[in-house]
């Protein structure tokens, strides 16, 4: 029993791995690594409400992470949309009132697990969800990569290619929402934003190239999140600060090869 | 006896408006096939905006008449490459054409030497030309350049112009370029169009050297007519 959690936090943790770092590729670049840090977060009140609501009918408190997060992605789209404002400064304001909201309504005997995750809680449903959900959401950001990155370079270059850059970047959010939401389950609302921001930040020291870049990111993040699973099942400890010691050794060492080959 | 479809491109009237201010106003022009047009202008006199309307991404008043079959081009002013590690190859690629290798060696590059190479580590010659075959891979017969040289030293701006026109030249390509450059202007364009919120001046380039003109063109809004192409 305890193996097969094992193998479900495993299998969760190398496909969550790879969504969110290869998502989280896009967000280093845009310069919004903060957002999807603070992204995960608003997923608090969510979760809080399903444990109330939810859970009573047997349905999972993750659904009402996902809805919270979902509505906050179009919300903060709409905002950004309307007001010109950074997705950063709209994110950054929603936070932290997400977060207060979470932490003031989260019965407390589950808060350490919304904030932190717990995997031996993983179930064979929750596992091939996590599955299906990472590879639909790796798919989709394949589709749209090259045009996000091209209304990076220049926004104006972009729609006079036709690229409809509100469009591409609302379905972006959702698909950050949906893999920060399967995140969750392993890692926890306060550490899931590492696991699509510092899979990136490693890659990037090592990538001349858009291809080597986003390959690099998904395999650091599978990385990162299974090892601190496996480590997690070894030590006894919750898997999300060893996804978290585990993504930064990664780190520190492409800096120690990238300073090595300068 | 001139025909209309000389012309392949006809502004008439435009205006354009932003939250109830006048960007462009009262702009009319007619553009000949093959044409070097320079458009100048202080900052802030509307000219990328200009550019953007003619790619139909603004909304205004007026009409824009491009003649029929036309194909474009577009450069803007202001790329962010140096953070993005996006090689050559794959920033040529989103044009998903086959002409990558061709379009780098019609603006002086060598292929072999610089697909591979990231975007943000190139010169700041090197960058406008791999634009320049960015905006030439489709073979279009109009191209817009919001200042081609930006971030250029003053040798290679000229080689810059001298090879925009000979592509021009070879292609029978139609160029609207925005520049602040007299020396450029008056050397490489046809005409002149000069913009502060209206239409200052439009008439032939080598008319420009006239301090008075230039007073005007840099000027304060004067809202001149068209002199009419010959």
């Amino acid at each position: 029993m305890i193996l097969d959690v094992l193998i479900f936090g495993l299998i969760i943790g190398i496909f969550v791995g790879l969504s969110a770092g290869y998502l989280g590729s896009i967000m280093v670049l845009e310069k919004m690594a903060l957002v999807g840090d603070a992204l995960s977060h608003v997923a608090l009140p969510g979760l809080a409400l399903g444990i109330l609501y939810l859970e009573p009918l047997g349905l999972s408190a993750f659904i009402g992470g996902f809805a919270f997060l979902f509505a906050s992605a179009v919300i903060i789209w709409d905002i950004g949309r309307v007001t010109k404002l950074s997705f950063e400064t709209i994110v950054g304001a929603v936070f932290t009132l997400a977060l207060a909201i979470g932490i003031l309504i989260v019965p407390q005997p589950d808060l350490l697990e919304a904030l932190f995750g717990d995997i031996t809680k993983v179930a064979l449903l929750d596992t091939i969800t996590a599955v299906i959900i990472s590879i639909v959401a790796i798919f989709l950001t394949r589709i749209i990569y090259k045009k996000i990155v091209l209304g990076m370079i220049s926004e104006e270059l972009a729609v006079s290619h036709g690229i409809n850059i509100a469009k591409i970047n609302l379905v972006y959010l959702l698909l950050v929402s949906l893999t920060v939401a399967v995140g969750i389950k392993i890692v926890g609302t306060l550490l899931v934003g590492f696991l699509v921001v510092t899979p990136a930040a490693a890659a990037r020291n090592l990538s001349p190239n858009l291809f080597r870049y986003a390959v690099l990111s998904a395999i650091f993040g599978a990385i990162s999140a299974s090892s601190g699973v496996l480590l997690s099942g070894y030590l006894n400890v919750p898997a999300g600060p060893l996804v978290v010691l585990s993504g930064v050794t990664v780190f520190l060492l492409t800096i120690l090869i990238k300073w090595r080959t300068k | 006896m001139e025909k209309s479809n000389d012309y392949i491109l006809t502004v008439s009237n435009l205006g354009i408006k932003i939250q109830d201010q006048t960007i462009l106003d009262d702009i009319s022009f007619k553009l000949k096939r093959g044409a070097t047009l320079a458009i100048v202008g202080p900052n802030g006199a509307g000219k990328s905006m200009f550019f953007r309307t003619l790619l139909n991404l603004v909304p205004h008043t007026g009409k824009i008449d491009w003649s029929t079959r036309v194909k474009i081009g577009y450069v803007p002013q202001n790329l962010s490459v140096k953070d993005i590690p996006i090689s050559v190859r794959e920033f040529l690629s989103f044009k998903r054409s086959s002409n990558i290798e061709e379009s780098l060696t019609s603006v002086g590059l060598n292929s072999k030497e610089i697909l591979d190479k990231s975007l943000g580590a190139l010169s700041g010659g090197q960058l406008r030309r791999v634009l320049i075959a960015w905006a030439i891979i489709n073979k279009p017969n109009v191209l817009l350049f919001d200042e081609p040289t930006t971030g250029v030293d003053l040798d290679s701006e000229e080689a810059i112009y001298k090879m925009l026109m000979e592509l021009a030249k070879k292609n029978d390509i139609t160029m609207l370029i925005i520049s602040h450059n007299l020396h450029i202007i008056t050397e490489y364009s046809d005409y002149t169009l000069a913009l502060n919120s209206c239409m200052n001046y439009f008439g032939e380039s080598k008319e420009i050297v006239s301090p008075s003109l230039q007073t005007i063109i840099y000027g304060e809004p004067v809202c001149k007519r068209a002199h009419e192409q010959e």
